[in-house]
């Protein structure tokens, strides 16, 4: 067994709250340059520009990039011979608070019906999960919900198959327009259950820019999705030009032989994420080391 | 930084407008023009609306006097010390869309946010002469230099949904609805 205490958990989920949202990973920088020097629209490669011009002074005064700093999402996976000093989850949630709190980041959540605020942003949206190991994995991405607003889920039947798997992408993208702030980046889910589907298409999100799923055919599917966005949508923030997706991400998982679910999450440019490993040390009162 | 190759020509090239607007103004801005807003305006977002529209329902006089204003959709971040404001660019303005139409009846004259508008509001605002722009939407940083003063004026207890008074130099936004009902994300739209 291996020992992570609690205290780290908290200082380092601090961190990265503050750090994705002043900082955009270098994957996305990449990806809107790449949009920016193929782009055709006068208009867009403007726009684009000034994104970067933004990513550029928010990491140099560590202010927000986008001032909706989003609702904290975290993917937390518990190696299952670690052992904790406190509840791993509670320290989650303190982090996300002081990171709120210390990196001068809008508090966004609120009670849904009373439309209440928390004041702290949280409770954040913490999925566990464990893996065979003695580490701590967390994912981290505070969702803006000007995109989160435009994702969908939707249970095709079996015959709507890959094409119509496509079309619902599709429509949900062009559908939203310039609401979610293009160039997006779609994550998608396809199978399981109506909650897997959903899940799917969020922990997509955290894929690299311009890696494609190991399945080939998935890789496929993601690449021609992305041809049809960027041929037929509205471009970047719905004003012309030929990025209106920066990638498709999709993960499949085995379905009920009636359904096919299929779950699209839409992220905005300013794709904030942050992943980190914490290792265990070895535990004192251990009897058999 | 190395990506930055030079200030892009889009800052250098707005048309300067001073807001709130002189009349026979509005009159002039089309669909998809670039402008640099300077003047006051005032802030709300979705508690703010709600609230605003409590008021007028409950017939009481609202904080504020909208006349000839013009009304920025924005939810800032906190100001660290020194700074005027945080991160500051505009939210999604459909979601204004069912308070819209009662505050273009008290002479509200132009809104600013991102995405589209609903039939009902972009034909209020033909009925009452009002215009709708957009400006740089994930860019709060950036917009943030433009924002020279910023106080709230009422709702305070509503945190980033308080509604605010900003003063702004140069601020860029794009015309989407025109007077003449022209709707500039329909106009890319067909360009394809």
């Amino acid at each position: 067994m291996k020992i992570i205490e609690t205290a780290q958990i908290t200082e380092t989920v601090r961190e990265m709250v503050i750090e994705a949202a002043c900082d955009l990973e270098p994957d996305i920088l990449e990806g809107l340059v790449q949009a920016r020097d193929r782009e055709t629209s006068p208009l867009a490669r403007d726009l684009l520009d000034l994104l970067l011009v933004n990513a550029d002074i928010a990491s140099r005064e560590q202010m927000p990039v986008c001032q909706d700093t989003g609702v904290s999402v975290a993917f937390v996976s518990i190696g299952r011979e670690l052992i904790f000093d406190g509840d791993p989850e509670a320290a989650v949630q303190e982090g996300v608070r002081q990171g709120y709190e210390e990196g001068y980041l809008r508090k966004s959540v609120c009670d849904p019906l009373t439309r209440k605020n928390t004041g702290t942003n949280t409770p954040a949206v913490v999925h566990l999960e464990s893996h065979s190991g003695d580490d701590l994995r967390i994912l981290y991405l505070p969702k803006g919900c000007g995109s989160e607003n435009m994702s969908r889920l939707r249970m095709l039947p079996p015959s709507a198959g890959i094409e119509g798997v496509v079309d619902f992408i599709c429509e949900t993208v062009f559908a939203a327009g310039p609401n979610p702030c293009p160039p997006l980046v779609v994550g998608v889910g396809i199978g399981g259950t109506f909650e897997k589907a959903a899940l799917l298409a969020k922990r997509s999100l955290f894929r690299p820019l311009g890696e494609h799923h190991q399945r080939r055919d998935v890789g496929e599917l993601e690449s021609d999705i992305l041809t049809r966005l960027n041929r037929e949508g509205q471009g970047v923030e719905g004003m012309g030009g030929i990025n209106t997706a920066l990638a498709v991400n999709i993960e499949v998982f085995p379905s009920h032989i009636a359904s096919l679910p299929v779950a699209v999450n839409i992220q905005c440019h300013a794709h904030r994420h942050k992943e980190r490993t914490l290792t265990g040390r070895e535990w004192p009162g251990q009897s058999d080391s | 930084m190395s990506f930055l190759k030079v200030m892009p020509a889009a800052l250098e090239n707005l048309r300067e407008i001073t807001i709130p607007f002189a009349e026979g103004v509005i009159e002039t801005l089309s669909a998809g023009d670039m402008v640099g807003l300077t003047g006051s305006l005032y802030t709300g977002r979705d508690q703010t609306h709600r609230r605003l529209c409590a008021l007028l329902d409950e017939g009481r006089e609202l904080p504020v006097d909208l006349a000839g204003q013009l009304l920025y959709y924005v939810g800032p971040t906190p100001a660290r010390p020194g700074q005027v404001i945080g991160s500051a660019g505009p939210t999604t303005s459909y979601r204004m869309d069912p308070y819209t139409p009662q505050l273009l009846e008290l002479g509200l004259k132009a809104t600013l946010g991102k995405g589209k508008r609903s039939r009902t509001v972009r034909d209020a605002m033909l009925k009452h002469g009002a215009i709708y722009l957009a400006s740089i939407a994930g860019a709060g940083a950036l917009l943030s230099k433009s924002i020279t003063r910023a106080e709230v004026v009422a709702f305070e207890d509503a945190g980033p949904e308080a509604l605010f008074r900003f003063e702004v130099e140069r601020f860029p936004a794009v015309v989407i609805n025109d007077l003449a009902g022209r709707d500039f994300y329909e106009i890319c739209a067909a360009g394809r």
